[in-house]
């Protein structure tokens, strides 16, 4: 076999190899995985009950709406934070095993070690999205007649690259900072969330952090998201929404691969890749 | 072409001190290599001998890719461990003092997944794994068990098949045997003895195991606070230094016990 071809072979391989521990780890945490979903669901629970609460207290909204925008801002938080911290625990929970060296010391690429873990990620988030969506809808008895759950497929799959980007440089940081690194993961993942319109449009945020919000993936995938289920917008209808996410995807992985490249030539001049504690 | 060429190696780390000068706490370089210079020949087994902290384990680490060295360079098979770290991560593997794993997973498991790094597809392992398990004497049976219900014995087994399975050209041995019992620790110095004779491997064995030194290596190094002082078979070291024993050759060497440890040595041990 030519050398170029037996390389992405073995790139392949490695990719493969990523995806296949990542399943092997949930079925072994499988009745925390369970644990997690309700707790995921329960979450869900308190932020859609909001819609009821508005009515409630005498608030005149078109009930079934407002629950299917916070169903939809839950959904894609729960879904950003599976994404984002499967992709941050590429190092936390290596070095909490002890299996980083291993890892780091294999003659694979680090942008196929960190895709690997993307794909799985964007694989396993929708499917826990799409179950804790259906059920909780199911829960409150919404119908979507008009939902076009194409396009929404659509506009998630293509938001996931620009999340899989944006995740690959929180994942360094707990290479950086092995005592806060992970939570500070979280922390991005808030502050994106809060200046996409979340639970709101973007239009009632300050105009700084609308400017922001012009630069954050998860805007386009909830304002997108929300034509395609509300309002079942085709594929084309939500194309203003899906090249923006398109643009920052082709920006933001070659950028997080370059920013944890950096992460861990930091990490080997410093010693920080052995440390557990 | 030597299987390992090191060249004035140097190595630092910086440490904060708990005084504060102004604002901000002060920090120290502390060393722990020093212009290390060897050569390995292909197939030969090469054991260091060296207290905590002597930098047998930043030794390693910068052979392996995982630290960037601050000074000097070192060569695997004439492939640079910096400028060519690709090429030299697929001639070397490393078993260390810790058999780190994913405690969930199986042996198999771990196994496959480390395999997959070096570009061992499944068809591959199916039949690889449960092999290579039995030539390290981990009973196969077993092989689906979670790590954490293994001895930990057991479970430097599997780090020795986790390096074998890659077929290196390079094994790197970071105390194996430290924390075993006695009759683990025979079991896996038979096996390296067995991978060296018939794999065509060459091997660094890192050890405070004096006698673990003199019965497998052909050579043996004596690090001490980060410097290499001697690097010679143990015979003609117990000659240079007119003992009988190792351990009297290292004191020679060295000018302290092998058991004695100064301040210095435990904090380049929190590196090292």
């Amino acid at each position: 076999m030519r050398e170029p071809a037996a390389a992405l072979r073995h790139e392949f391989i490695g990719l493969y190899g990523m995806v296949e521990r990542n399943w092997y780890l949930i079925k072994r945490y499988a009745w925390w995985e369970i644990a997690f979903f309700f707790w995921t669901a329960a979450n869900t629970l308190t932020i859609v009950f909001i819609a009821k609460g508005v009515v409630a207290e005498g608030g005149t909204v078109n009930l079934d709406r407002l629950t299917t925008i916070l169903l939809i801002g839950a959904v894609i938080w729960s879904y950003l934070g599976i994404v984002f911290e499967l992709l941050i625990e590429t190092v936390a929970w290596e070095r909490w095993e002890g299996t980083i060296e291993y890892t780091f010391m294999a003659p694979l690429t680090r942008a196929v070690h960190l895709l690997g873990t993307g794909i799985f990620a964007i694989g396993y988030g929708i499917v826990r999205a799409t179950i804790v969506f259906a059920a909780i809808a199911a829960f409150f008895g919404l119908h979507m007649p008009n939902a076009d759950f194409v396009a929404a497929l659509v506009l998630i799959s293509v938001a996931s690259i620009s999340f899989v980007g944006i995740g690959m440089m929180t994942a360094v940081l707990p290479l950086i900072s092995p005592e806060k690194g992970t939570q500070f993961g979280y922390v991005a993942q808030g502050l994106m969330l809060v200046v996409s319109g979340v639970y709101y449009p973007v239009s009632v945020l300050p105009e700084f952090m609308q400017w922001i919000a012009k630069i954050s993936p998860a805007t386009y995938a909830l304002r997108g998201e929300r034509s395609a289920i509300l309002d079942g917008a085709g594929v084309g209808a939500v194309w203003g929404d899906i090249w923006p996410m398109l643009i920052i995807g082709v920006v933001s992985v070659p950028l997080g691969i370059w920013v944890f490249r950096r992460g861990e030539l930091h990490a080997k001049k410093h010693g920080k890749l052995k440390r557990s504690g | 072409m030597f299987a390992v060429e090191v060249n004035n190696l140097r190595k630092e780390f910086s440490r904060r001190d708990a005084t504060r000068t102004r604002m901000r706490k002060r920090r120290r370089r502390v060393a722990a290599l020093e212009g290390v210079t060897f050569t390995i020949e292909r197939g030969e087994c090469v054991a260091i001998l060296g207290q905590n902290g002597s930098g047998k384990s930043t030794l390693v680490r910068l052979l392996s890719t995982l630290l960037l060295p601050d000074g000097g360079n070192a060569r695997i098979f004439g492939h640079d461990v910096v400028k060519e770290s690709r090429a030299v991560q697929r001639l070397v593997n490393r078993v260390s003092v810790e058999a780190s794993f994913f405690k969930k997973m199986s042996s198999e498991e771990n196994l496959a997944y480390a395999a997959r790094f070096y570009g061992i597809p499944p068809s591959a392992t199916r039949t690889a794994i449960p092999e290579i398990l039995q030539s390290v004497g981990f009973p196969v049976g077993r092989r689906h068990e979670g790590m954490e219900h293994l001895s930990r014995g057991m479970q430097q087994k599997v780090a020795l098949a986790r390096a074998l399975l890659t077929s290196p050209v390079l094994l790197l041995l970071d105390e194996p045997t430290t924390g075993l019992d006695p009759r683990s620790k025979l079991e896996v110095q038979d096996f390296i003895r067995e991978v060296w004779t018939s794999h065509d491997a060459t091997i660094l064995l890192c050890t405070h195991d004096l006698r673990e030194a003199e019965v497998l290596a052909d050579r043996v190094g004596i690090l001490d606070r980060g410097r290499l002082i001697a690097l010679d078979p143990a015979e003609v070291l117990k000659e240079q230094y007119d003992v009988e024993t190792l351990e009297e050759a290292f004191f020679a060497a060295t000018g302290r016990t092998f058991e004695e440890e100064e301040d210095g040595d435990l904090e380049r041990g929190v590196f090292a």
